[in-house]
């Protein structure tokens, strides 16, 4: 039995524990407490992704298992509930960014946290513990219970230490995501009475072998509790709401991780456990796909909230990583599965740098900057390289994954691709413009010549995402040589669906997929 | 297919600029970190000249040695390969779905090409280090101009499609930056984002081009696509619907090359890139990046070559924009406008060439033309350097006497593009208008209107001139001392002017019994192409007589109307303002670009940014997000009638519902 997994996991849960038991004044030591714990699982996080080699199982690895309780099924037997931890090519890039971007998380709310600071610490680690357990979980009940379990600290984050219109954004967020889970929810009942079973792998060769019907119901549920968590056009209008309500480190964790709870959601379960009718799904999948990332694009353009902006700039970028997943070409997914990492390290990036100019000039509003890069020539740095990163240029990382799930959508739809390449154009169109109003220009607002350029901790905080941007963009083999063998197991599976669709069948072949899959190898 | 990847050494040629770049950028830092606690400090920025200028002299040594190496070689063994940087990599790497190996290859195109960037470019860095003295961003312009030049090194020496993109969209990432040097102005950071905009319109068709190419040939190694459309490649067996992706292809690449060398339609972004300091207009917006464009032509020119449609289109477009870049040039008063506008003209002439299928006149042109426009362009510097910043040429006039060494160069330029006798720009226009002239059909009609922009190129030239450095002096005394540059801006000048009026010699015309010794050298690269187009139409030569005819037909027209230009306005800029009184919707019309940039701002961009409001305003926050609050709301109410919990708290609601789910969720599980 191998314990780095439950760890890793509830290591932070832990500190969240420890931290909970301080003096309430004890605001410096609370911080202290919650960077070093999230440091160590940023250790953690690393060692692992280090330690995941490019060849091994590719059914979970650092597998921890525990029986945990049992639910009736149809299925004769009893169904067992495992305590089920594993670390795959899906999850691995996952779960790296999450231990990796929560240090730096905390180390920006030295900047704008100032009240309840214990409170705020503790719904922060409980929440990477959630988001750590759903990446993780090889269990479909005990990834629900994560699932929901990271929900409630975001709901606190925004409600407590939000903006204006706090109120207004939780409740909307929290009911639209819990509307989905409980979709989800009815679909994992389903699967737990008729199959027998809760453990994600074995459900995923025997789900495959499902009638189609069955599998489009189980994928409907499932797609919309992921489609709203990504959040997928017409599923998108929480989003913008929430970040522009959520302090900065709250839109960084969500941004960055929250969201691709849902897209990790997406290749685990309707891709890879429902191939076929992940495969007879696709084109609507990645119209909406390829739409969101015009619509987005459009919406992120006529905004002049710079941080609504980034908001509405996500939907764009998320729309990139569904046209790619949903392409089902090794391209597609393969950028698809990049993209959701570029997605977080840039757009955590333009978060901090938006918490970072709001903390000194207390206004998001584009009109109110113009000429800060010459008060702040390293924000304008750090600014640029960020928006560089975010428009897809080739040598950082954006532009990888975009081309990959742009090749990917192009041969599965050329339509769809096309349209999806307007993000391209569209996405400078924004980025660029927002950046010209900020800093370029005359400083000619009293307010803004007052400004003082970063400090060391703002720009140690940034570093190790900068230098992340380059590495993707530079190496991303280094990252795609690890997901690699898993990514191929789901394209074995779409191979096969495809098949079986072309065959006019409703059902694969009978031979354990497991097998074949051996063989294959 | 690609010799042995056994010279490693070809990495250093960009990575030698790009390590100069992190040198000056750090050097950048440490200025503005000083200048914290000293507001005058200059720290070591004086260093990064010395820095990026010996980056440069590094990377044209090597590019020299290449060119030396290349020349031992046989001409069809001309080629040198690099190891291979294993960039993407999608499944097992042993038989992977999709990847892209970023290797340098060393040819005949590449190390021309190269040869002029680091050529050129050394010049224009010298020249830079004169003319950007006592800039606050000294340093950091040199890390932009050698990041500039590691891209553009990119672009020209790798293999891979993708590759060439990583140079593509670096170069336009530094001519942005370097467009929007000054941007405390406001309107060079407006002119940086229209460049990269107009070039990302450009980048997805480059984006589209390439996955088409992936879907024909499996790959997007350019020399091993241009290798499996070589000698055996017959385009009467192909498939109708090959042919047809492979025009796509074709077309959609072309769509980049507007893009980044400022053709119709795309070409609205140069003319306002002057708002860079001018050794950036000379380097990036005259003599490399905007020729880039050019360079993917050539080095595809079998894809070209097999769709007759888009040879006719490229053509088209390319004496289009001549004609609308030289009529545009005859009436503009900014000395850096008349050449931004020259500049669009002759590109259009090299597409004009590339679509004719003469694709080593299109270099021979794009070399000459990095020749003399990059000396215009530093010899407008020198002039503005020594005016204190003044642009207008209505405000100038009689400064042969106060800069004799650059009016002598500026001559030198003048000559070279407007085509006198014996100049270097002579010889390469001559060139594509005979191949022009040769293809006959419509491109009759293309050769009128070339030779029309040719005399138009003539006389805009020498009005420049005049106005410049003869007539009275219209500079006010009291304020403007013109004055000659140091010697370290006016001895590139001179380099350049000795290479724009001998250029000519690297291209000589049949009619001269002497070698071309640029088309024997490019003939390995271009030969596919030219043998696809064989296929196509059997080529005839021209006639001696006919080729006399038709350079004794050039030269009469260039001396003929820069004659004119020149008598016109030697005594001043009067009759500008005559065209202006006498025909005003004519000055109008010609000074702004044929106003096709206006008539883009009302029917593309005013539109699209209305719809984009309608998106936020209408369509997210009324239809959808309506809908969103509409359910909301409606469960509400159902939910507070059914059970009378009426506490008005959405979020103690919020609480009740997920407790609720829970309670349902447990009973469900364990009944």
């Amino acid at each position: 039995m191998q314990y780095e997994l439950v760890l890793l996991t509830f290591l932070p849960l832990l500190g969240a524990l420890a931290i909970a038991f301080t003096p309430k004044g004890a605001e410096r030591l609370q911080r202290l407490a919650a960077l070093a714990t999230t440091l160590v699982v940023a250790a953690l996080g690393v060692r692992l992704f280090l330690a995941y080699g490019d060849s091994g199982s590719d059914q979970g690895r650092f597998l921890f298992e525990l029986p945990w309780f049992s639910l009736p099924s149809s299925y004769g037997a009893d169904t067992a509930v495992n305590f089920k931890l594993g670390l795959d090519g899906v999850s691995l890039l996952m779960v790296t960014l999450t231990a990796v971007l929560m240090p730096i998380v905390i180390l920006s709310t030295w900047g704008h946290v100032h009240k309840r600071v214990k409170e705020f610490m503790v719904w922060m680690l409980v929440m990477q513990t959630g988001m750590l357990g759903t990446f993780l979980a090889l269990d479909l009940v005990l990834f629900y219970f994560f699932w929901e379990i990271s929900l409630i600290p975001l709901y606190f984050l925004i409600g407590i230490w939000g903006g204006e219109r706090r109120l207004y954004a939780t409740v909307k967020f929290f009911l639209y995501t819990l509307a989905g889970s409980l979709v989800m929810m009815v679909a994992i009942i389903w699967i737990l009475w008729t199959r027998g079973t809760s453990d994600v792998f074995e459900l995923i060769n025997i789900l495959c072998r499902a009638p189609l019907t069955e599998q489009l119901w189980l994928f409907a549920a499932f797609a919309l509790a992921f489609g709203i968590k990504v959040p997928l056009l017409p599923f998108h209008t929480w989003l913008p709401d929430a970040h522009t309500e959520a302090p900065t480190s709250g839109s960084v964790v969500l941004a960055g991780v929250l969201l691709k709870m849902g897209t990790y959601g997406l290749v685990r379960f309707c891709i890879h456990m429902l191939p076929g009718a992940a495969v007879e799904a696709a084109p609507v999948m990645m119209a909406l796909g390829a739409i969101g990332i015009l619509y987005g694009a459009l919406l992120a353009w006529a905004q002049d909230d710079l941080k609504r902006l980034i908001a509405c700039s996500s939907v764009s970028h998320l729309g990139y990583v569904v046209l790619g997943l949903f392409a089902l070409t090794p391209a597609g997914i393969n950028g698809g599965m990049l993209q959701m990492v570029n997605h977080g390290i840039s757009t955590g990036l333009l978060f901090l740098l938006v918490g970072m100019i709001y903390e000194r000039r207390h206004s998001r509003a584009l009109d109110a900057f113009g000429g800060v890069a010459v008060a702040m020539p390293l924000f304008a740095l750090f600014w640029v390289i960020t928006t560089l990163s975010s428009v897809g240029l080739p040598g950082l990382n954006g532009f990888v994954g975009e081309y990959l799930v742009l090749v990917g959508a192009f041969q599965a739809s050329p339509l769809w691709a096309i349209v999806g390449l307007s993000g391209v154009i569209f996405g400078a169109v924004y980025m660029l413009m927002a950046t010209r109003r900020m800093l370029f220009g005359a400083l000619d607002k009293p307010e803004n010549r007052e400004l003082t350029d970063l400090n060391a901790r703002e720009i140690g905080l940034m570093l190790p995402l900068v230098a992340l941007v380059v590495w993707l963009g530079v190496s991303p083999n280094t990252f795609m040589a690890k997901t690699q063998p898993s990514i191929e197991m789901v394209n074995l599976r779409i191979a096969e669906a495809r098949r079986a669709a072309l065959a006019g069948l409703d059902a694969a072949p009978a031979a354990p997929a497991s097998q074949r899959e051996e063989s294959a190898r | 297919m690609l010799p042995p990847p056994s010279h490693a050494w070809l990495w250093w040629i960009p990575l030698l600029p790009l390590i100069g770049s992190a040198l000056c950028g750090a050097l950048h830092l440490a200025t503005l970190s000083a200048r914290k606690r000293d507001p005058q400090a200059k720290g070591l920025a004086g260093l990064a000249p010395l820095i990026a200028c010996a980056a440069m002299a590094g990377a044209l040594a090597l590019a020299v040695k290449g060119f030396l190496d290349l020349r031992a070689l046989d001409a069809a063994a001309r080629v040198l390969n690099s190891p291979a940087w294993e960039w993407i990599t999608v499944g097992d790497p042993r038989q992977p779905w999709f990847d892209v190996d970023l290797r340098l290859v060393l040819d005949p195109l590449s190390s021309t090409l190269g040869l002029v960037i680091t050529g050129v470019g050394l010049l224009i860095h010298i020249y830079a280090s004169g003319y950007m003295k006592g800039d606050a961003g000294y340093a950091k312009f040199f890390a932009y101009l050698n990041l500039f030049v590691f891209a553009m090194l990119m672009l020209v020496l790798s293999s891979s499609l993708l590759g060439v993109f990583v140079g593509w969209e670096g170069v336009g990432l530094c001519s942005y930056l370097l467009i929007g040097f000054w941007y405390e102005k406001g309107w060079p950071a407006e002119a940086a984002q229209k460049a990269f905009i107009t070039n990302r319109v450009g980048d997805a068709c480059f984006l589209i081009g390439s996955f088409l190419l992936l879907r024909l040939f499996g790959t997007l190694d350019m020399h091993e696509i241009v290798a499996r459309m070589g000698s055996d490649f017959r385009l009467d067996a192909i498939d109708e619907n090959v042919k047809l992706n492979i025009a796509l292809a074709a077309l959609f690449l072309f769509g980049g090359c507007c893009g980044k060398s400022a053709q119709m339609p795309l070409f609205t972004w140069l003319p306002d890139a002057m708002a860079g300091p001018t050794p950036v207009s000379a380097l990036i917006h005259a003599a490399t990046m905007v020729t880039s464009g050019i360079y993917l032509v050539v080095r595809l020119n079998p894809l070209f070559a097999s769709s007759p449609a888009v040879m006719t289109l490229i053509s088209g477009v390319g004496v289009a924009t001549a004609l609308i870049g030289g009529s545009t040039a005859l009436v503009q008063r900014d000395i850096k406008k008349v050449l931004a506008y020259s500049t669009v003209s002759q590109l259009g002439y090299m597409f004009l060439g590339l679509g004719t299928g003469a694709f080593g006149a299109a270099v021979f042109h794009l070399v000459t033309h990095a020749f003399f426009k990059a000396l215009l362009f530093l010899g407008a510097g020198s002039v503005i350097h020594g005016m204190h910043e003044e642009q207008d040429m209505h405000k100038m006039g009689g400064l042969r006497k106060h800069m004799p060494q650059t009016f002598a160069t500026f001559l030198a330029g003048a000559a070279a593009l407007s085509g006198l006798p014996l100049m270097s720009g002579f010889f390469s226009k001559d060139e594509i208008l005979a191949h022009t002239f040769n293809s006959g059909g419509v491109y009759y009609a293309f050769w009128i209107v070339g030779v029309l922009t040719a005399a138009m190129t003539a006389y805009y030239t020498w009005r420049m001139v005049a106005l410049t450095f003869f007539g009275p002096e219209r500079f006010d005394h009291h304020h403007v001392h013109p004055h000659e540059s140091p010697a370290v801006m006016t001895v590139p000048l001179m380099v350049l002017a000795v290479l724009s009026v001998l250029g000519g010699v690297l291209g000589l015309p049949p009619v001269f019994h002497a070698a071309h010794a640029l088309n024997d050298w490019l003939a390995p690269v271009v030969a596919p192409g030219v043998a696809i187009l064989n296929q196509l139409h059997p080529h005839e030569h021209l006639s001696h007589a006919t080729e006399w005819v038709l350079l004794g037909l050039g030269a009469a027209v260039a001396l003929a109307f820069a004659h004119t230009g020149f008598r016109t306005y030697a005594a001043g800029p009067e009759p500008d303002l005559a065209i202006g009184r006498g025909a005003p919707g004519v000055a109008a019309f010609l000074g702004d670009a044929w106003s096709i940039d206006s008539a883009y701002s009302r029917v593309v961009i005013l539109p699209l940014r209305v719809f984009a409001f309608v998106v936020r305003f209408i369509v997210d926050q009324v239809v959808i997000d309506g809908l969103v609050n509409g359910a909301g709301s409606l469960a509400k109410n159902l939910a507070l009638r059914a059970r009378g919990m009426a506490s008005g708290q959405l979020d103690a609601y919020a609480l009740w519902m997920g407790g609720g789910a829970a309670v349902i969720s447990l009973w469900w599980m364990w009944s």
